[in-house]
């Protein structure tokens, strides 16, 4: 037998259909049996992590006890009274929290076959919500946590593969409560129209333009390679918008059987992705595209930056200190996507299209009479945001990389 | 002597630069672009020195400090 990824076979859904029937049953009733979603949690665990070779599954044995130890560490340190809220304490943490992570990422550059050992589907995602409850816990807003707890929202198996990234407390609200019928039966019909609009986009729309479209233009755009200069042609551009279909489409498919399966579980997972190629600038597209990861870097990276900024007044021009922010943010999110220069520059693209936007911004606040806003400057606005994140989706891609190098 | 929501509503108009935010009080403040990421630690830090509180960067739950009235109560909450 196979590791099965979820959501990417009939096998799964399957799977995942038998064991949360009884879950779905307790919830209309009432009831929520902890005792059995803990082995139903165990069970998909395993045809996801111990399929044929154990590796991935000992490494997220061995990754859960190091976060165990470095979030529990900390909270026990936040929690003695004593102890002061010292910095260097918290920046501690985080960088043992992500040790594992980061090895994983540079793995590639050092091709290393021990270092590899450590990866596991999912690292990533898990990582985001153990750095988030230590940022809690500095905060203060996470005075407490069991260890059950900690297990059920770190394994909480619907997400665990590519999120949406969901934060402690507000799981905690949904896990701790068991709703009402009426409530459950919204959810469930919520839920199920997720799951069928998933199945068309992942496995219809998605299916057609990755498996069926992109390796056809791949192939023209590459026999341009060396003919033209930078080998464009108009097959590039068409593998552009192709590629950026597929990517929206097959994530997208994705998140919602996370948020579907997490619906039927009586857990409001919030959802990664609102209509974000109608997305009026750059801006805009980052509150609508994989929404879950983009607040987890606005909260805990971009306005944690900009607070300690402000609060030590190390830049004066908010202007600037903006501008940092954007860098910072979109650097990291890049080194995070891989240690790969089309990777870095993804994240020095979107900085750059965010500061632009900015700036542009700022023009048209104080030129408000001269600049025309009508429909159809909007959907000028529309279509133009819309190409510059299909560009950045190209450089995203990968292919610029076979296509020159 | 200011009332509390005056007070928020003058820093608002002060971080944003449109004078009339806060003409209506429950006005969703996120939801039509007034604030951004930027605009919102402007608005927390000003908060912060102005009534001498302590709030958390994660304990802004936005939904809890979107509109002038839900800020005031909360600033009551934490003062």
């Amino acid at each position: 037998m196979h590791n099965i990824t979820p959501y990417s076979s009939p096998a799964y859904f399957l799977y995942l259909i038998v064991l949360l029937l009884p879950i779905m049953i307790g919830l209309y009733f009432g009831k929520r049996f902890r005792w059995y979603e803990s082995i139903a949690t165990l069970i998909i665990l395993s045809i996801t992590f111990f399929g044929d070779k154990s590796l991935q599954g000992i490494s997220l044995i061995f990754y859960i006890l190091l976060e165990m130890l470095v979030v529990f560490s900390y909270l026990k340190y936040r929690t003695n009274k004593n102890n002061k809220n010292s910095f260097w304490i918290f920046t501690l943490s985080v960088i043992l929290a992500i040790v594992p992570l980061v090895f994983v990422k540079i793995n590639p550059l050092l091709h290393n076959a021990t270092i590899s050992l450590f990866g596991f589907l999912g690292i990533s995602y898990l990582t985001f919500k153990s750095v988030e409850m230590i940022m809690e816990i500095r905060d203060g807003a996470i005075k407490e946590i069991k260890v059950t707890d900690f297990l059920r929202f770190i394994l909480f198996f619907p997400t665990i593969s590519s999120g949406p990234i969901d934060r402690f407390p507000r799981f905690q609200k949904d896990v701790l409560n068991i709703p009402s019928r009426d409530k459950y039966m919204e959810m469930l019909k919520g839920g199920t129209n997720k799951l069928m609009l998933g199945l068309v986009y992942k496995f219809i729309i998605g299916y057609f333009f990755g498996t069926l479209l992109l390796p056809k233009v791949s192939i023209l755009a590459l026999s341009y390679r060396g003919e033209t200069p930078l080998g464009l042609s108009w097959a590039l551009l068409a593998y552009m918008y192709v590629y950026s279909m597929y990517l929206f489409f097959d994530f997208a498919g994705y998140s919602l059987f996370a948020v579907a399966i997490s619906n039927f579980m009586g857990v409001n997972t919030p959802m990664n992705f609102k209509r974000p190629f109608q997305s009026v600038n750059i801006k805009d597209f980052w509150n609508r595209w994989h929404m879950t990861l983009s607040f987890w870097f606005r909260d805990f990276i971009y306005m944690r930056l900009m607070f300690f900024m402000m609060k030590k007044k190390l830049i004066k021009s908010r202007i600037t200190m903006a501008n940092i922010g954007y860098i910072t943010l979109f650097l990291i999110m890049g080194f995070w996507h891989g240690e790969t220069w089309y990777y870095i520059v993804y994240g020095i693209f979107h900085a750059t299209a965010m500061i632009t936007n900015d700036a542009w911004l700022r023009f048209k606040k104080k030129h408000r009479k001269q600049v025309p806003s009508n429909k159809f400057t909007k959907a000028f606005a529309i279509v133009l945001t819309f190409h510059v994140v299909c560009f950045s989706f190209l450089i995203f891609s990968g292919f610029l990389d076979k296509l020159w190098f | 002597m200011d009332t509390k929501e005056e007070k928020i509503i003058s820093i608002l108009q002060d971080v944003t630069g449109l004078d009339n935010v806060g003409s209506d009080p429950d006005e969703d403040l996120f939801a039509d672009g007034i604030l951004d990421s930027m605009a919102t630690v402007e608005v927390l830090v000003t908060l912060q020195d102005e009534f001498g509180i302590q709030v958390p960067v994660s304990e802004f739950d936005r939904s809890q400090w979107s509109t002038v009235n839900k800020i005031s109560a909360r600033v009551a909450e934490l003062e």
